[in-house]
This record gives structure tokens, C-alpha cells and sequence, in this order.
């Protein structure tokens, strides 16, 4: 060996052998940048979304999350938990606004305004980021927002106390511009307890959710009842609208027992005196021949176009939770319409929708649509959006709005809704009861809806639907007007005493011109 | 040959650069840094300043203020960039593990990590000031083999953590001897590599246009790569098996200038890998999870570790959610040493990533270009050698967390909780501090090193000197 080491290493090309394994760590390296950058970058959004990744939800739950306000007052709160899943959701007056608010569970997810403002609540919403596509941009979330509902507390209290417990529902809205004034159900539950992870909240969520009184089904909203004689305002309506009726005082040459058109079946009255008696005696004593042979005389297509305006058959319908779809049949026999006239058959109705029925009565045949989210604000109080009043339909004439409020009031000054009566106001109201059941075997349902306008004011202040399922229910209208009737009379009160009273500060002005 | 020299040509006036102000500059700035992180992860937590990051901040300052000393006395040539850039990975790495200590407050590491640094310093310290010529380690090159082997084969006597066998414990201290023992086995290749590299080259037979070399040459040198190889696999831990092959290949090649070797160790790793990954239970499932990283949670168990792994990378984006804000909670017990690039991803982003792997680029690329610079084969080899650990564990770790190439349990060098692997690293970066001041020094007179006084061990030897 004569060759120093360097010149030896240098020969067989030791610089060129390093420089190549130098190029080699090059090519881990960018390997590993490509690879970052497909992680990071290009599969970012696919790998977010895995249903597996829980970071989503732990974003979600690391803000408190916004409010939701009944006058101005919020009836939820956050709790810090220092949980992974930080931020727990606790109710004031749980029970009372679970209607309305629904609950926003760490293991369960959001229902009701939680569920349909959710993205005002937990932050995400692009109407909250201080510039367009914000959040996508920046991959963050704002915090959450505040939700000013339209529920008045006095109303809802008076129809939670008025129902006690049994079970029922209560929907009470502004006529004029739809705004949700109250939203009960009953029997309720706190909504708190199915906050948060753990077993107490799936031993919670189990024991509700296997409880025979449905606390957590929303009966004003979510469930449909058989309306019963309720429902004769829509066939009223319907059968002024169509000019089937012209004077509302003219016998109408109905037969008592009326047989159903293609069958022997005769239907009978719980009243007495419809035959041929006059559509404001069968409205304000709830004849079945008369409503019955209204419905048939107006039609099928009649019908069905008049129970639209009113809200029937609409499955879209959003305050902004979604709400059930209330039914009348579109295809039947004239017998099954002439049940379906009077509430029977299949005739199915929201608490809410029965409200609204009462509504465009109340406002002059037109319906406006119904609301339960005034606005939205930032986390600062901001305005970010405020539900504007929207017409629903004209579900009537004017004038048929006009002569039903009289009828309806004549329910409540001489007629089967004479508890509704409130001193010094201008009442009217609607009874029913339906039955339901194998054989009607079923507990009864008593219905009762109405509006009620202070002597001196311009128009209605509030119109109600109350529905309850009542034991000591017997006769037909005596059941809606026992125990249904006191209820709805309580929250037209609580209407009538908060009207005026200054909450909210600006009130909508088709109210206070 | 001891005679002096008795009246030297005065040298050519040429001042060589020191860069040693440069490299104190450095230091201050990765210090900063890592104060700063370490305060951000507070507010970001709790809203304040942890109270303790003055002492933090001392703490740091005076462990890279020794290491700068004993550079600046010792080693004066040496490469400004290599001590600064370890002492910010080493840095970030405590404000990660700090940072994750706060999910875990029953299991605080960052203290530990902060000791095991500071013996890390100091046993750099030790390094740069005692070993003043690396040449010297030639001489060990045996003693470094065995003591490797005994290192590695010690775990076998212990019980397994977490599927692999790779701890000593002793009372309540573990350690992985792995760690010490990848320095060792790259001190004995880059020694008899270099000894052996022209029989390595120029002998042998041809066989398929490859001249393989004599047996008795690469003979011995196989036997203890197979070896340690086959004790690793005892105690399955792939990620290590992979490094001391990946290193026993790249120091073949740059020895031998051979381009056959590079195909020949390819070949042998992709049929080691396919035998051992479709037999071996343990790297089977590592191979299933690389392949389907979802399966687990197809299959309705919820995602596994690589998957909340590549969860926590997504998440991060490409500018991060910010230090202390992330959820490497999520990932589990070895979020503080095998997944720690997991929480770097998620909460410093592409960005911050790419900014770590390119310190580790720098780091290796000083390390190959002291070992160009380097006019002995040993010092080469051995600069390439250490150059080469660091970038195929960053390599090796990186690709698995992030799905590239199947998991193996390794530490990412300086940011990882792990005493031995810290420890060793700051070996790692001593050596590579007295290499590259070797390399950049002026050519000192030959006596003074005295290389011509060492007795050698090894057989090939050239004894013409």
C-alpha cells in the first residue's frame, strides 16, 4: 500500500459515493415534505370529515357555547366541565323551555332551535365571521351566538301551569305577525340532563326515552292529533270562501242524522238543533250534519285548496324547527270527506297548526308565517340577523275572517267555549274533542283554539291551540270547553296583560300601528 | 515515526473562519425561540406566562452556553450551524412534551427530559473537550462492537413494553440500549470499512457482472450486521433493524463506490421486510395498519393510532392550530414519544413541519459535508455514518407517523421524550462537532496528532505508514 489514504479514497471515488448518499437523504426528505403536504393539504378536508375524527366535536364543545334568550333573559348557560368535550350545556327553567329550546347533548346532538340555530349557537355560522368565507379560510369558528326567541314567559308559564303535568300541548302566536308568544308541552323534562358524557346522562336519555308519557316528544310541533270539531273553522272557511255558504244565518237544509254520502251510515250530532239549522248555530253549538254536509257540498279540490292556505299538507314547514306535517287527505270517497270535514278520518293537526288556523282568523283570513327566533345576535349583542314578518297565505277572504270572528265569538259568549271568557276583552274560541283508539277507546283529546283582542286595540293579541288529553272527558264539546278552554283563557290573559308592557323594546310595527 | 519536526515552515498566513460569534448568535435565537413556544403553550393553556420560564429560559440558556464553551475552546473549527440547531430541536422538543404534559398531569415528562437533556449537554461536553482527535476511536473499533452487542442483547433478560423488548429497567430508570448502541456500530463499520475498503473493492469473485468480494473480508462484517439484526428482531423492534441496515448499506457504498451494493441491500431489505412483515405477528399488524389505516375503524373499534395520527396532521393544515391548542390527547400513551411529529403537525401546520424536517436536512447536510471535507477514510465514514442515523430515523419515524411506510417504534431525534435517545443524540452531535472541526481546520503538522503512536487492532491495518 503506497497510496495515502485521502488520495486512495479520492480515486475510487469517495466524494462522488458520499455526494450520491448525500442525494439519497435529499430524496427521503422530499419524500417526507410530499407526503406532509398530501396529509396536510390534500387529504386535510377528506381525513376532517372521517365520521371517526373527533375533533370536530371537540372544537365544537371548547367555546361556551351562545345563548338562548326568552325576553331578553337567557334560559340556557354553559358549564365548564374541563372535560375533554369542555363545555356543557345547563337549562334554567329546564322543563318549562324544552319546547322551545330543545337540548344540545354532548352524546346525543341537538334538537329544536339548539338543532336549527346550532350554527349560530356553536360559532360556525358564516353570518357571524367578520368577512365572507372566513371561517373556511381561516379553519376557525367564531364565538357562539345568541338566539332572541319570541316566547313571552308569562304566556308560557300560564300554559305550563295550565296544563299540570297532564298530557298536552299549547301553542300560542302574535295573529298579525306570527311571532311564537308560547310552546308547551306536556309533560316536559329538564333538558340539562343529557348534557355532558357519562353514564348519568345515557341512564337519563334511557329512562326518558322509555318513559310512557314521551316527555321528550314535542306535542306542540312534532305530534299530530285528530282535531275534532276544530277544525269546522277551516270547513267554515272553506265553505264562505267558495260562496257554498252565502249568509251565515240561512238554514242550511241539513237532515239530522245525516247519512254519509254512499253509505247507510248515519252520523249523529252530540248537539241538539242542527237540523237545518244555520252554519252560526252549527259552529256555535258544533254540529256534525251540518259541518259534515258543508265539506261535501264544497268538494273534494275545494277542500284540500282551502286546508293548504292554511297550512295542512305542508311538509316544509319550519319556526325555524321543523315541523310535523299536519294531514287531510287529498284522495277520498265523499263519506270520508265528509268525516274528514269535521275533524275525523284521517284529518291530522299540529297543536301549532290549529294555532295558525285560529291566527288567520283572528288576522283578517291572512296567515302569517309563524316564527319562534326573533333574531340573532354575535357574541357581542350584534344584530346579525332578525326574522323578518313573512306572509304565509291568505288563507280566506277578509270577509269570511270577518264573519268567522264573530261566529267564534259567539262560541265563547253563548256557546260550547263560554270558559274561555276573559272581563273587558273580545273573545273568540273554538271547542272539540276527538276521540281516537281501537273502538275510540283511547283517552279523548280536548281541543280548544281561539283568539282574544283588548277592548281598545286595533286587532287580536294572541291566538292559542290548546290541546289536552283528558280522562274526565265525556261529551264532545263539553270535554274542550271543560278542560281545554280555562287553559287557553289563562294565556290570553298573560297576552292581554303583556301586551303594552314594553318587552320587546320594539315591538314589529304592524303592531304598534 | 515520533520524530518532531524541530523548525516548521511557518504556514501560509490564510485565517481560516471560526464562526464562532455566528454560532453564539444562533444559539441565542434558538433559545428565544424555545422560551418563546414555552410561553405560548402557557397562555395558550391557561392564559399566562407559565411562571417558571425565566428559569426555563436560564435552564436552556446555560446548557447551549457550556456546550458553545467547550466548542469554543475545544473545537473552534467546528460548524457553527450543527450545536444551534440541535439545541432548538432539543428546545421545541421539551416545549412539545411540556406542552403535552399538560393533558396528562399524572404523567409529567418534561422535567425528566429536561435532566436527561442536561446529561446530554454535558456528556457532549465531555465528548468535545476529552476526544480531541476522532481518529482515536479507530483504536476501539472492537470494544465499540462489543459493547454494542452486549447493549443490545440486555433486554433480552427483561420484560417487554409495549410488544417490544428494547428497555433496561433498573430501579425506576429505563433505558434503551438500541440508542447507544447505533453510535457504536457506526464507529465499528467506519472503522473496518475503512480498513477494509480497497480488499473490499478491488477482490473477489464476478458473479452475475457484480464483483462480490472475498468472504473473509466481508465476512466478519455481515456476521455482526446479521447479528444485531437478528437480536432487534428477537426483541421486534423493526424501526432500529431498518436503521442499522439502511446504515450498513449507505457506509458499503460510500466505502466501496460500488453502485451493485445499494441494488444488492435493496433487494435484501424488501425480502427481509415482506418475510418478517407477513410472518412476524406484531410487524404484520404494523404492515395491516400502514396498508389500512381505517380498517380498524370500518370495522366499528374506532380509529387506531395511526389514524388519529393522521387525524391530528389534517388538523393542522397547513399553518396549524397554534402551540397548546391542539388534541394530541387523542392518540394516545406515545403521544409524547413516537407521535410527538404528530403533535408538531397539528399544531405548527405544513409550515412548522417542513421548518422541522429542514433542521434535520441541515443537520445531516452538515454532517456529509464535514465527511467530504474530511481527508481520512475513518472520519469520512464515520461523519457519514452518524449523518446517515439521523436522517434514516427522521426518515423511518416521520414516513410512519404519517403513513408513507409502516409504523416502527423510534424516537425522533431531540424532540421525542426519552432520555437514552436524547442522550445519545447530543453524542451524536459531539461527534459531529469534533468531525467537522477536523474537517475545517487547517492541516495540522502531523506529529501533534500522534496517529503514528496508536497500536491498531484491526488486521488490515496498512502498517506502511
Amino acid at each position: 500500500m503506497t497510496l495515502p489514504q485521502d488520495l486512495d479514497l479520492a480515486r475510487t471515488g469517495g466524494s462522488r459515493t458520499i455526494r450520491r448518499a448525500a442525494a439519497l437523504c435529499l430524496v427521503l426528505l422530499v419524500a417526507l415534505l410530499v407526503n406532509a403536504a398530501r396529509v396536510q393539504v390534500f387529504q386535510a378536508d377528506r381525513l376532517g370529515d372521517n365520521a371517526a375524527n373527533r375533533r370536530p366535536v371537540l372544537a365544537r364543545y371548547a367555546e361556551p357555547r351562545g345563548n338562548i334568550l326568552v325576553a331578553g333573559e337567557p334560559v340556557t348557560a354553559s358549564k365548564d366541565t374541563g372535560q375533554l368535550l369542555r363545555y356543557e350545556r345547563t337549562y334554567t327553567d329546564g322543563p318549562l323551555y324544552a319546547p322551545v329550546t330543545g337540548y344540545a347533548s354532548q352524546t346525543y346532538g341537538t334538537t329544536l332551535v339548539e338543532n336549527a340555530e346550532d350554527g349560530i349557537l356553536s360559532g360556525t355560522s358564516p353570518l357571524l365571521a367578520p368577512l365572507p368565507f372566513w371561517n373556511d379560510i381561516s379553519r376557525t369558528r367564531q364565538p357562539g351566538g345568541n338566539v332572541v326567541t319570541t316566547i313571552e314567559p308569562a304566556l308560557q308559564q300560564a300554559a305550563y301551569r295550565g296544563l299540570a303535568g297532564r298530557r298536552g300541548a299549547v301553542v300560542a302566536v302574535e295573529p298579525s305577525t306570527g311571532r311564537v308568544l308560547a310552546l308547551v308541552s306536556s309533560p316536559s323534562y329538564d333538558p340539562g340532563v343529557l348534557s355532558g358524557t357519562g353514564s348519568e346522562v345515557a341512564t337519563a336519555w334511557a329512562r326518558l326515552n322509555a318513559a310512557p308519557a314521551k316527555p321528550m316528544l314535542n306535542r306542540a310541533i312534532r305530534e299530530t292529533y285528530p282535531p275534532g270539531s276544530t277544525f269546522k273553522i277551516v270547513t267554515a272557511a272553506a265553505a264562505l270562501d267558495s260562496g257554498v255558504v252565502r249568509d251565515v244565518d240561512a238554514p242550511t237544509g241539513t237532515p239530522d242524522p245525516y247519512l254519509l254520502p254512499g253509505t247507510r251510515t248515519a252520523l249523529p250530532n252530540e248537539a241538539t238543533g242542527c237540523r237545518d239549522a244555520s252554519l252560526a248555530y252549527a259552529i256555535r253549538w258544533s254540529c256534525n250534519t251540518v259541518m259534515a254536509d258543508l265539506g261535501v257540498k264544497v268538494g273534494l279540490a275545494g277542500m284540500v285548496d282551502a286546508v293548504r292556505r292554511f297550512g295542512f299538507n305542508d311538509p316544509g314547514l319550519r319556526i325555524p324547527s321543523g315541523v310535523a306535517r299536519s294531514n287531510f287527505d287529498t284522495d277520498m270517497t265523499l263519506d270520508q270527506l265528509a268525516l274528514s270535514a269535521i275533524g275525523q278520518y284521517d284529518t291530522a293537526a299540529t297543536p301549532l297548526q290549529m294555532a295558525m288556523v285560529s291566527a288567520a282568523v283572528a288576522n283578517g283570513g291572512e296567515l302569517a308565517q309563524p316564527h319562534l327566533v326573533e333574531s340573532t345576535t354575535s357574541a357581542a349583542g350584534g344584530v346579525v340577523d332578525r326574522t323578518a314578518r313573512r306572509a304565509y297565505a291568505q288563507a280566506m277572504k277578509a270577509s269570511t275572517a270577518a264573519q268567522l270572528r264573530k261566529l267564534m265569538v259567539g262560541v265563547v259568549e253563548g256557546g260550547s267555549g263560554r270558559n274561555a271568557r276573559i272581563e273587558g276583552a273580545e273573545v273568540g274560541g273554538k271547542t272539540g274533542t276527538a276521540q281516537h283508539g281501537v273502538g275510540n277507546q283511547g283517552t279523548p283529546y280536548a281541543w280548544f283554539i281561539g283568539w282574544a283582542r283588548a277592548r281598545d286595540a286595533a286587532r287580536p293579541a294572541v291566538a292559542v291551540a290548546v290541546v289536552v288529553e283528558d280522562t274526565s272527558a265525556r261529551r264532545e264539546d263539553i270535554s274542550g270547553g271543560g278542560s281545554a278552554a280555562p287553559i287557553a283563557r289563562s294565556v290570553m290573559e298573560a297576552a292581554l296583560a303583556a301586551e303594552g308592557r314594553g318587552w320587546p323594546p320594539s315591538r314589529s310595527p304592524e303592531r304598534d300601528g | 515515526m515520533t520524530a518532531t519536526t524541530p523548525d516548521p515552515p511557518p504556514p501560509p498566513r490564510v485565517r481560516l473562519p471560526r464562526r464562532r460569534g455566528v454560532e453564539l448568535s444562533l444559539l441565542l435565537c434558538a433559545v428565544v425561540f424555545s422560551v418563546y413556544g414555552y410561553a405560548d403553550v402557557g397562555l395558550a393553556h391557561s392564559g399566562a406566562v407559565p411562571p417558571d420560564v425565566a428559569g426555563y429560559g436560564a435552564g436552556l440558556g446555560l446548557l447551549a452556553l457550556l456546550a458553545h464553551l467547550a466548542v469554543r475552546v475545544r473545537a473552534p473549527y467546528a460548524d457553527p450551524l450543527l450545536l444551534p440547531i440541535a439545541v432548538l430541536l432539543n428546545g421545541l422538543g421539551l416545549v412539545l412534551i411540556y406542552r403535552l404534559d399538560l393533558e396528562t398531569p399524572a404523567d409529567r415528562a418534561a422535567p425528566t427530559q429536561l435532566v436527561w437533556s442536561a446529561v446530554g449537554v454535558a456528556l457532549f461536553a465531555v465528548v468535545v473537550v476529552c476526544l480531541h482527535d476522532h481518529r482515536l476511536l479507530q483504536r476501539y473499533a472492537y470494544v465499540s462492537v462489543a459493547a454494542a452487542l452486549a447493549l443490545l442483547s440486555a433486554p433480552i433478560f427483561f420484560p417487554a413494553v409495549n410488544g417490544a423488548k428494547i428497555w433496561i429497567r433498573i430501579g425506576g430508570l429505563s433505558f434503551q440500549p438500541g440508542e447507544f448502541a447505533k453510535v457504536l456500530l457506526a464507529v465499528f463499520f467506519a472503522a473496518y470499512l475503512a480498513a477494509n475498503r480497497t480488499a473490499l473493492a478491488h477482490t473477489g469473485r464476478r458473479m452475475w457482472g457484480l464483483r462480490l468480494p472475498a468472504g473473509r473480508v466481508l465476512g466478519p462484517i455481515v456476521a455482526i450486521w446479521l447479528l444485531s439484526v437478528g437480536v432487534l428482531i428477537l426483541e421486534r423492534d423493526l424501526g432500529t433493524s431498518l436503521l442499522f441496515f439502511g446504515l450498513f448499506v449507505i457506509l458499503l457504498y460510500v466505502a466501496t463506490g460500488r453502485t451493485g451494493w445499494i441494488a444488492v441491500g435493496m433487494v435484501l431489505a424488501g425480502i427481509g421486510a415482506f418475510v418478517v412483515g407477513s410472518l412476524e405477528p406484531h410487524v404484520n399488524g404494523r404492515v395491516e395498519d400502514w396498508l389500512h389505516p381505517f380498517a380498524s375503524i370500518e370495522a366499528g373499534r374506532g380509529p387506531g393510532q395511526l389514524a388519529q395520527s393522521l387525524f391530528a396532521f389534517a388538523a393542522g393544515g397547513m399553518f396549524g392550530v397554534g402551540l397548546g391548542l391542539g388534541h394530541s390527547t387523542l392518540i394516545g400513551f406515545a403521544a409524547k414519544s413516537d407521535f410527538i411529529l404528530a403533535t408538531a403537525g397539528e399544531e405548527l401546520g405544513l409550515v412548522g413541519l417542513t421548518a422541522i424536517f429542514l433542521l434535520y436536512a441541515l443537520l445531516v447536510g452538515r454532517g456529509y459535508r464535514s465527511g467530504l471535507a474530511l481527508r481520512d477514510a475513518f472520519g469520512r465514514l464515520l461523519a457519514i455514518g452518524l449523518a446517515s442515523i439521523l436522517a434514516l430515523q427522521v426518515f423511518v419515524i416521520a414516513g410512519g407517523v404519517m403513513g408513507l411506510i409502516p409504523l416502527t417504534g423510534m424516537a425522533m431525534p431531540f424532540l421525542a421524550q426519552g432520555g437514552s435517545s436524547v442522550v445519545t443524540n447530543w453524542i451524536i452531535v459531539a461527534l459531529l462537532i469534533r468531525l467537522s472541526d477536523s474537517a475545517r481546520a487547517p492541516a495540522p503538522p502531523p506529529d501533534t496528532l500522534g496517529i503514528d503512536t496508536l497500536t491498531t487492532p484491526l488486521p488490515q491495518r496498512e502498517e506502511a505508514r
